[in-house]
């Protein structure tokens, strides 16, 4: 096709710049003139999957059943840390009904993250992969894992992040435990200490948090000789493509992903999983479909998680300014080989002179970390804003007022690029008077009882969601007018298919009902991986021009059906309307054929000068009761500066899921190891305390909803993450109002608050 | 209080059927409206035979141990975690499930609500709550907010839909009692 070009583009992924290619073509389209009358943009609308996911037809990968179908369970480590010095699968062989064993004396090599093999020489966490069996029915195949014999010999392990950074913990690689991630100096920090007025020390810990999305990871498999087609709970059909090309060594060709319905991921359904490779690898020897899904506890072990950290953070004030910050920070990798970056906050939030910070990795013998949620800086931001309020307090200037010194400036810190659109100030206000932070007292003020305390507090919000490319998408016209849609991307549970088929149906000028959305198949164009709040503002621009590009080639086809010329004729509301007349789309599309007009957009690149990101500010009102060191979140104000709302209903619905997950984080979830066994004692739902209905506060959501014009042809950024980024500081920062008790390790459990009291008195 | 519409570990004991077992025996029920059997072990939880030989999975696995509600069915009108059923106990009984709530087509109104008020995001504890809420519903035909929220506290949801399922599950609760 002529006019191909491209482009570099550099984007951010999570707190990380990452340079990518745009294939491009033609020109953008100019964003939304200011004041533009939409049809579907910015209109509320109900999802158009809705009736397929409240009736129970909506297809999940474990409700994928193909006939024929095999069962694959997985053989897990005993052991925190173990050689695997052989393996007798005979007897599992010989039971009736079992189809397979694979382990690593008898499988094929297939390539996982760096490694040769799936099945480890060196088990290296309780839940690590030993072997695998496929078979009629899992039962079958449960009763044939307990008949394989492995010989282990034991090693010596560490699981807990702080025992794994002393001289005397066994050192697990050659390198030892303790890895450098990143770290940036800006200014002259230890200048800065000496000089100041005033400095706080502190250390904070965060404790792991398990995604514990409710649809387990999974895969089912199938290979036809000619074409293996795989269903993935994924966030990233391409990644599993990719991921099953590198284990198998097949062709992309040969290689189809499908992920129709997934039921929540959170960033740990990032790529191909080693069960994915476990179905695929039977599927291909076996000439049957596998199916290989993880069960709960399975799930809590070997799937992911975001890692506890250990952070010592120091700040300066003089003249009542922030002046450095020195902020370190160890995250529990687990057999990670990356690890988010605390510290990303710190280095891009406010605006002042003197910064040092650090990030290690420390691997021990637990699970993977995989990326959660706005990975590192859920974790960063409540050690910096708990600190920041800490030295407010200190310096006694207002908290937010504090804040507000540091948070006008329209420069990046870390690449001196201006921003595209910041309102953070305008979040701070609007949070302000929802929360009515005039009436906080210092020392907070009486509760419902002589016992309770109440107070209220706020953190600060920074993260990406600019997205970027590579993304690209299809709107083809079928004979009856009706509309497909086609992007390679996945609905993860933020309403994907709705939000596109909005921006599609504003773009060509047809209701929302007549667009029939495509999307989770590597079958259609390339799509990005739903995470990294990106989702939207990568698709979302592709769409667009996708729309236009059909509805061009549509109205040139319409003039020559209609035989009026081309300049005349605008399509409006499914008709094609020329003066005077209007003629139903279907009117034109019936004397074409199917799929004749197939318009293509792709995502361009986002400015080069300019520092695309999200802002937004929580306010929590708490009650602490002081006899049992509960904490009761009454209300969250959740205020975010995300550029234009495509859906209002689905954008709060997220921001209300995200505070209910950051309850969590800041409140009670928190995996519980035994270090001399190296054991999750609690990777289930019954002691792994996730939020229910009773622990939701009152939850006000608010936008600055203006289109960031600069950042994109749709002015939208993304919503995924924010919404979680902040709530434990203002839950932390609450509670220290209300109790004049500072809790440094999340979650805040009637524990750690009861400690704490008991400290001061 | 609706104490009765929060999801049970399963069958009422003094309602449960005499021991049968160990080998496979025949089971006779009614699911959504239907009768239906099948021969199967007697270990097996309801949740299986739905979804296994009966290939209803609208209703989810998700921890096969009570503690999340993603299997809630209906049984004899009350809410069970299926996961924890015997499938034998439910012989002679009248198993509800997602996929029978909808009638020609016609969306119940727990199912409407949840569309208006999109008190779903990845969807997957949604069978589950949509049963809860249904069960409720047809104790109390007015539910006060706080009924609402119990009937669903054994249903978790990991997105964090719960302030849209209560508005759900309350105007269907408007709806039905208009
Ligand atoms: S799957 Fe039955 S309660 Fe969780
Ligand atoms: S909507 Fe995802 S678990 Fe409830």
């Amino acid at each position: 096709m002529a006019g191909l070009r491209v482009v570099k583009s550099r984007d951010e992924f999570e707190g990380e710049i990452f340079e990518s290619l745009a294939i491009i073509q033609g020109s953008d389209l100019p964003p939304h003139a200011a004041g533009a009358e939409f049809e579907e943009i910015g209109k509320a609308r109900k999802r158009i999957d809705g009736v397929q996911r409240v009736t129970g037809r909506a297809t999940y990968t474990q409700d994928v059943v193909l006939p024929g179908m095999l069962h694959a369970r997985v053989l897990r480590s005993p052991y925190p840390r173990a050689r695997v010095r052989a393996i007798d699968s005979k007897k599992a062989e010989a039971l009736p009904g079992v189809r397979g064993v694979l382990h690593r004396f008898n499988s094929p090599k297939a390539a996982f993250r760096g490694e040769e093999t799936i099945f480890r020489d060196e088990v290296r966490f309780i839940g690590d992969e030993v072997a695998a069996v496929a078979a009629d029915d899992v039962e079958t195949a449960v009763r044939a894992l307990g008949l394989i014999e492995v010989e282990y010999e034991l090693l010596p392990h560490v699981t807990d992040l702080e025992e794994a950074i002393t001289d005397e913990a066994p050192r697990l690689e050659d390198g030892g435990n303790v890895f450098d991630a990143g770290s940036l100096k800006r200014g002259e920090a230890r200048q800065a200490f000496k000089d100041a007025d005033a400095v706080v020390e502190g250390t904070y810990r965060t404790s792991t948090q398990l995604h514990n999305s409710l649809e387990s990871h999974g895969a089912v498999a199938q290979w036809d000789g000619q074409i293996l087609t795989v269903w993935e709970s994924t966030q990233h059909v391409f990644g599993v493509r990719e991921g099953l090309r590198a284990a198998l060594l097949l062709p992309l060709s040969q290689i189809r992903v499908i992920c129709d319905y997934m039921g929540g991921g959170f960033g740990s359904k990032g790529g191909v999983g080693k069960y994915s490779i476990i179905a695929a690898l039977f599927a291909k020897q076996l000439s049957r479909p596998v199916r290989c899904v993880l069960t709960r506890h399975e799930e809590n072990l070997a799937a992911g998680n975001r890692s506890a950290t250990l952070q010592k953070i120091k700040i300066a004030a003089k003249d009542g300014r922030i002046t450095a910050i020195d902020h370190t920070s160890w995250s529990n990798a687990g057999q990670g080989r990356w690890v988010a970056n605390p510290t990303g906050p710190t280095n891009t939030l406010y605006d002042f002179a003197n910064l040092t910070t650090k990030s290690y990795r420390v691997v021990t013998n637990a699970g993977s970390l995989s990326a959660f949620r706005a990975p590192g800086y859920v974790e960063g931001t409540f050690a910096l804003e708990s600190a920041i309020d800490e030295l407010a307090e200190r310096v006694g200037v207002d908290p937010l007022t504090l804040r507000r010194r540091h948070a006008a400036s329209q420069t990046d810190p870390r690449t001196t690029k201006t921003y595209s659109l910041k309102r953070l100030l305008e979040c701070y206000s609007i949070g302000a008077r929802e929360i009515g932070w005039s009436k906080r007292r210092a020392g907070g003020t009486r509760g419902s009882a002589p016992h309770r305390r109440r107070g209220i507090g706020m953190g600060t919000q920074i993260w990406g969601g600019g997205g970027g490319p590579p993304a690209y998408a299809t709107v083809h016209f079928n004979s009856d007018g009706t509309v497909i849609l086609r992007a390679g991307t996945q609905d993860i549970g933020t309403g994907t298919r709705t939000v596109l088929a909005q921006i599609c149906a504003e773009e060509l000028g047809v209701d929302l009902d007549r667009i029939s959305v495509r999307i989770g198949d590597t079958e259609g164009p390339y799509g990005p991986i739903s995470a990294g709040s990106l989702t939207l503002a990568s698709v979302g621009p592709a769409v667009r021009l996708a729309a236009r590009d059909a509805r061009e080639q549509f109205l040139g086809a319409a003039a020559g059906v209609l035989e009026v010329p081309r300049t005349e004729l605008r399509m409006e509301r499914g008709h094609i309307v020329s003066k005077g007349a209007r003629t139903p789309i279907s009117e034109v599309s019936k004397k074409l054929e199917n799929n004749t007009v197939i318009g293509k957009g792709s995502r361009w690149p986002n400015p080069e000068s300019l520092a695309i990101k999200t802002f937004g500010a929580h306010f929590a009102q708490v009650e602490v009761d002081t006899l049992t060191g509960e904490i009761f979140v009454e209300k969250v104000v959740a205020v975010h500066d995300i550029g234009r709302i495509v859906n209002p209903m689905t954008a709060a619905s997220q921001v209300q899921g995200g505070v209910i997950q950051a309850l969590g984080f800041a409140l009670s979830e928190e995996r519980v190891v035994d270090r001399s066994l190296g054991r999750v004692m609690n990777a289930d739902l019954e002691w792994y305390k996730i939020p229910t209905v009773l622990d939701v506060p009152e939850i006000v959501v608010r936008f600055t909803d203006r289109p960031d014009r600069r950042a994109n042809n749709l002015g939208a950024k993304g919503l995924g993450e924010p919404p979680i980024i902040p709530t434990a500081a203002a839950v932390a920062n609450a509670v220290a109002n209300a109790t004049g008790v500072r809790l440094r390790h999340a979650p805040m459990t009637p524990a750690r608050v009861l400690e704490a009291l008991a400290v001061i008195q | 209080m609706g104490a009765d519409s929060i999801p049970r570990c399963s069958i009422p004991s003094n309602d449960m059927p005499p021991f049968r077992g160990p080998d496979a025996v025949d089971i006779s029920l009614t699911v959504n409206g239907q009768g239906a059997t099948a021969h199967l072990r007697p270990q097996r939880s309801l949740l299986e035979l739905l979804r296994g030989p009966l290939g209803l999975t609208g209703t989810k696995l998700v921890c096969n141990a009570g503690n999340c509600g993603a299997c809630t069915v209906l049984v004899d009108d009350r809410p069970v975690y299926s996961c924890i059923t015997l499938a034998v106990a439910c012989e002679g009984k009248r198993v509800e499930t997602i996929e029978g709530l909808s009638k020609d087509g016609e969306l119940h109104p727990v199912q409407e609500a949840f569309i208006d008020h999109d008190a779903y995001q990845c969807g997957f504890c949604t069978p589950g709550q949509v049963m809860s809420i249904v069960a409720l519903l047809r104790t109390k035909g007015k539910p006060t907010e706080d009924d609402m929220r119990r009937a669903v506290t054994g249903n978790l949801c990991r997105c964090g839909a719960y302030v849209n399922i209560v508005k759900a599950g309350m105007s269907a609760a408007r709806r039905a009692t208009k």
